[in-house]
């Protein structure tokens, strides 16, 4: 591209935006095709129980039901599929309705079909089953004692599996160290909540033998090739569509048993199957994230240096797996050292079965679990050794000039500076001042806290090799013959606006206006075979995508144009709408002439066929490393244990910015979300594995009052793993919040002596920790 | 969730719908701003075979002030009354609440009297009601009768209304000359709910020392009540931020507080005295400035 970049790089709004506030974009809920029936659940109140009897006989006469489903007519359908497992790991078999016994509270046990939602709902509740309701497991710890109930009757123990990841020598480096600090924390379970619960709406058409099947996903075509498998249908018979998604956080980026029950009754009936689930069944039966406890131990030396980090880890699993449940505490292993040069790690994870919904990928999925130990135990570590917390960080960050930076977990970091984005946070913070002025308020009586956190995290998931498989991503570029451009991708953006930022990649290799390309995804009868979008690999895999089909097809376009111009096609550029001849710009057309011609194909180049559309599959050669520097300033109450966010300072370098517009958006909702971690959100459950908090009158999420007016910086160091040099933003604010905002209220808390509080830090708990520090 | 199906009626008339009250029995329910009532019953924790919505009737919303107080119509949404000059003027803790109560949405929707009969022992209205020593008038197929607050609030969801009484209104006398209130609370992060609320009203003599003073506190144990060792330690004497720290100290002391995983019962009663002192300060600093 000879010309400067008119659309990449510019703050432009979101197209999606003015149809989802107006409420005019399509979600599952909003395809009604005539005759629609809807599903409704019977499922377990309990943690753990036997089912001795299931008695449908009133369900199935009740108003308007047409059919009922229990586990012997479901028996057929595939289990729910899982992947991304470590070697010996016991894998439960996920049924789509429970037989004999319910492993969590939530789990489906009766389907009932019916005309209205109201009537299949009044009916499920008339399904009787005779529970006997057994010990269930609940506490991570003590599902490891003997003598422990069980989840799984037929496995030994709780134990799911054993992994673990080491570089250098932990013991060596622990011996090395000067002082060694040692702590316990918990990042506990939390409950995704995408504002759009999920929903399905499956129609066969038995005539045609084709199946539609809407769902609210992340990755449209691993639903076709799973569910078609799992009800024994070739996938080319199943058309999956991904309409407008509200938002995932990685929750939906799963295969889940009503897409399936869906897809099978349709087929059995012949009519469409409708089920919308509500945010009871959201907080119960879509998967929760993070559901670690740990152990750490860091070794120092007198100077800061670290010589060695361990995390001996129990990784709350749930009943059964999701997609990902084991990989995604593997990649808390992998990015165990974070931004610091660490010689030594060690990492070792018991994954323990638990009567709970499974536990995936939720936005940072296991990196901000990593960072957070991480970032927390460099806090403690500062204070053992009467270290300012920059300090004892820049002690410990590689050069500029170390990159590609091997990591001792096996990593190599494309690309960083992360002196100069702590840099820039400081100045943008005015850190002296506001160490003054926490000085000044702890003489008021009022206390003032700062925290930290300096992050590195691994997007762009990635290439296919080291995630097991389908790390790249698709695209088509097809002009048409109106010189219009659209975009068919196999990332499935879910409110990240890729409508937008992939019309801008494609205005700008093309020379045409971005309000002329449109972007499609989501629909696997029209895109290409894609894998989805999660891991912050939207823009930087499917994006990279975007920009070589882009230049096949404008490689093509300058062969017509070099034909029309009698020139070399080296020589074609385009412009404003305009494909001329650079060194001869009097010998112009109009894009869309252009574009027709290869459509009229009246007069071909050599070796050319007609038609303007390419197709490329992406695969990058390496992850990409975004990283960054988060500075809180809270202010504690310390009667009420109250805690408010003052000022948030973010400096984040995501490589090159397609649009800065929606990277903020993306920091801003990251930082609500890991602020929401830190501070209010977790769930908890009874004895009797029942949740306690599954609601939104009870489970907190962070709302725009309780935070500030966020200050967004950048620096900007480019990856060269792709062609935008973007680096991936959908995860970066929730991992460098969750940190900082907890790093900030210890701080806040140092004059009574507490070094450690684990999250949420809600007011209970500060208060807590202040009077056992008082009394 | 979705809720049992149900019948809806909606009376033009007091006299109807008391009415429709006495025919359906215990199968009926008053629907106000259904925002306590409706999450219920979504919850499949009751299930109404009737509801009988009073927002037809006329005369049961509004504010009117009289030289003593003012009279708040059972079906006056928060919004109204957190808006309300008269409310503002004369008793500014009841503003205070209602601008307190959970979201915009809610205070559209939500009523005074949906929110008293309802006695969620998390509310915000109750401890305003026994501060202000305010009248709740009900009628019933035997006619009127008004309830004391100290009588109305009988414990969690419970109240002094009758079967088939509809609250119609509630009178407030306004502030002493030397005298004003205050509500403040600390909110359920999820629910904005009360885990402790607390509202007191003051009234000042010529020199300065206490007159009267009434303390209510809510979300704090299983019914909103009346903090009446502080209230008996700080009448009489000229208030200072000590002894009122010190009063208010007792809100909780002794009392069955409430106990869940977001507020232990000795939380609950910290706060209760924490909230106090803030809110008593709070109401005689603007009693000696009014
Ligand atoms: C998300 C959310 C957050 C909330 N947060 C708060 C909060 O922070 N603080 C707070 O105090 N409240 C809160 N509420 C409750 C809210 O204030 C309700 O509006 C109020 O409690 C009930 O008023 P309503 O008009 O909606 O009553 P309804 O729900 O219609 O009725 C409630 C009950 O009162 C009965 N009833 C209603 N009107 C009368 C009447 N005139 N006479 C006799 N019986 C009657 C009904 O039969 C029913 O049993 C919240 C509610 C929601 C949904």
């Amino acid at each position: 591209m000879a010309q400067a970049p008119k659309f990449i790089g510019a703050p432009i709004k979101r197209r999606d935006d003015p149809r989802l506030i107006q409420g005019l974009a399509h979600y599952v809920d909003d395809f009604n095709p005539p005759g629609t029936l809807h599903m409704a659940l019977a499922r377990s109140p309990y943690g753990k129980a036997n089912i001795r009897s299931v008695d449908v006989s009133k369900a199935a006469v009740a108003e308007g039901v047409v059919a009922v489903y229990t586990y012997e007519e479901t028996k057929g359908i595939g289990p729910v599929p899982v992947g991304g497992l470590v070697p010996d790991a016991k894998v439960p078999v996920q049924p789509i309705l429970a037989d004999k016994q319910v492993l969590f509270a939530g789990e489906p046990v009766v389907a009932v079909i019916a005309e209205t939602r109201y009537g299949a709902s009044d009916a499920a509740a008339l399904v009787e089953i005779d529970y006997e309701p057994l010990d269930a497991v609940v506490d991570l710890e003590a599902a490891l004692e003997p003598g422990s109930p069980k989840v799984h009757d037929d496995y030994e123990s709780n134990e799911a599996f054993v992994w673990g990841i080491a570089g250098g020598d932990v013991e060596a480096g622990l011996k090395e160290a000067d002082v060694i600090v040692k702590e316990k924390m918990t990042n506990a379970r939390v409950a995704p909540l995408a504002l759009e619960p999920r929903g399905v709406l499956a129609h066969y058409l038995p005539g045609e033998d084709k199946m539609t099947l809407w769902t609210s996903t992340q990755v449209p075509h691993k639903v076709r090739t799973l569910v078609a498998g799992q009800i024994g249908m070739p996938e080319n018979r199943m058309r999956v569509i991904a309409p407008e998604v509200g938002g995932g956080f990685g929750s939906k980026l799963n295969i889940y048993r009503e897409e399936a029950l869906a897809a099978f009754v349709t087929r059995e009936l012949g009519v469409p199957i409708k089920w919308v689930e509500s945010r009871s069944e959201n907080f119960l039966t879509t998967i929760h994230g993070r559901g670690q406890v740990g152990e750490i131990e860091m070794g120092l030396k007198n100077d800061g240096t670290i010589t060695a980090f361990r995390y001996n880890v129990l990784a709350d699993c749930g009943a059964y797996y999701q997609l990902l449940t084991v990989a995604i505490f593997t990649l808390t292993g992998l990015m165990l050292p974070g931004p610091y040069k660490i010689a030594n790690i060690e990492m070792n994870a018991t994954g323990v079965f638990t009567n709970k919904v499974a536990t995936d990928a939720y936005r940072g999925a296991g990196r901000p679990e990593a960072t957070y130990i991480l970032e927390r135990m460099m806090d403690i570590a500062a204070v053992e050794l009467g270290m300012d917390p920059v300090e004892i960080r820049r002690k410990n960050f590689p050069d500029k000039s170390e990159f590609p930076f091997s990591t001792s977990a096996g990593l190599s970091y494309d690309s960083g500076d992360y002196h100069l984005a702590l840099d820039r946070a400081l100045e943008a913070a005015d850190y002296p001042a506001m160490r003054a002025e926490q000085e000044e308020a702890r003489k008021d009586g009022r206390y003032l806290g700062i925290g930290f956190s300096t992050y590195v995290e691994i997007c762009g998931m990635g290439p296919s090799a080291a995630l097991g498989g389908q790390g790249w991503e698709s695209a088509r570029v097809r002009v048409e013959p109106t010189g219009k451009a659209t975009v068919f991708s196999g990332a499935s953006p879910h409110g990240q606006g890729q409508q937008t930022s992939f019309a801008q990649i494609v205005a700008d290799g093309l020379g045409i206006d971005a309000n002329d390309v449109t972007v499609v995804h989501g629909d696997t009868d029209v895109v290409p075979y894609g894998v989805g979008t999660f891991g912050s690999r939207g823009t930087v895999v499917g994006g990279s995508a975007v920009v070589y089909a882009r230049d096949k097809v404008r490689a093509k376009m300058a062969k017509f144009a070099a034909m029309e111009f009698e020139a070399d096609a080296n020589d074609i550029e385009f412009e404003d709408g305009r494909v001329f001849v650079r060194s001869a710009p009097e010998k112009s057309a109009g894009f869309a002439d252009v574009a027709m011609m290869a459509y009229s194909a009246i007069a071909l180049p050599e070796d050319t066929e007609p038609g303007l559309e390419e197709t490329h599959f992406f695969e990058p050669s390496n992850f990409t490393f975004p990283f960054g520097t988060h500075i809180v300033l809270t202010e504690v109450d310390p009667e009420t244990g109250d805690v408010e966010i003052l000022r948030y300072v973010a400096v984040d370098d995501v490589g090159n910015m397609i649009n800065p517009l929606l990277v903020h958006g993306q920091i801003h909702g990251g930082i609500a979300q890991g602020t929401g971690q830190a501070l209010e959100e977790e769930m908890l459950y009874g004895e009797g594995g029942q949740p306690l908090n599954a609601s939104f009158m009870h489970y907190a999420l962070p709302k725009a009052n309780r935070l500030p007016r966020f200050e967004l910086l950048h620096t900007t160091t480019p990856t060269d793993v792709n062609p935008l040099g973007a680096k991936g933003v959908g995860e970066a604010g929730t991992i460098g919040s969750t940190p900082a905002v907890v790093n900030a209220v210890i701080d806040a808390l140092s004059p009574f002596g507490i070094t450690h509080i684990d999250m949420p830090l809600r007011p209970e708990r500060v208060w807590r920790a202040i009077a056992e520090k008082r009394a | 969730m979705i809720p049992a199906s149900f019948d809806y009626v909606r009376p033009q008339s007091l006299e109807d719908a008391l009415a429709q009250l006495g025919e359906h029995g215990d199968d009926a329910r008053v629907l106000a701003g259904g925002h306590s009532l409706l999450p219920v019953m979504k919850a499949r924790l009751a299930d109404p075979g009737v509801l009988v919505d009073i927002a037809g009737i006329d005369g049961l919303s509004g504010i009117s002030e009289s030289e003593d107080g003012i009279t708040i119509g059972a079906m006056t949404t928060h919004a109204e009354i957190e808006a309300s000059a008269s409310v503002q003027g004369r008793c500014r803790s009841l503003a205070e609440a209602a601008a307190a109560i959970g979201d915009v949405q809610v205070r559209n929707r939500g009523t005074l009297g949906g929110s008293l009969a309802h006695a969620d022992p998390a509310a915000d209205y109750p401890a305003v009601i026994l501060a202000a020593n305010a009248e709740i008038t009900v009628a019933g197929a035997d006619g009127e009768r008004v309830i004391a607050a100290d009588d109305f609030f009988t414990g969690t969801y419970e109240t002094a209304l009758g079967a088939g009484e509809i609250i119609t209104s509630v009178r407030i006398r306004a502030s002493a000359a030397r005298g004003s209130s205050a509500y403040l609370k600390a909110a359920q992060q999820a629910s904005g709910f009360a885990v402790c609320g607390v509202a007191a009203r003051i009234a000042l003599d010529a020199d300065g020392a206490v007159e009267r003073i009434r303390v209510g506190v809510t979300g704090v144990a299983e019914s909103a009540y009346r903090a009446t060792s502080v209230e008996d330690a700080l009448t009489g004497a000229a208030p200072s931020a000590e002894s009122i720290r010190k009063a208010a100290a007792t809100a909780g002391e002794g009392v069955d507080a409430l106990d869940d995983f977001y507020a232990g019962a000795d939380f609950r009663r910290h706060l209760a005295g924490v909230y106090a002192a803030r809110a008593i300060g709070k109401a005689w600093i603007r009693a000696a400035g009014e």
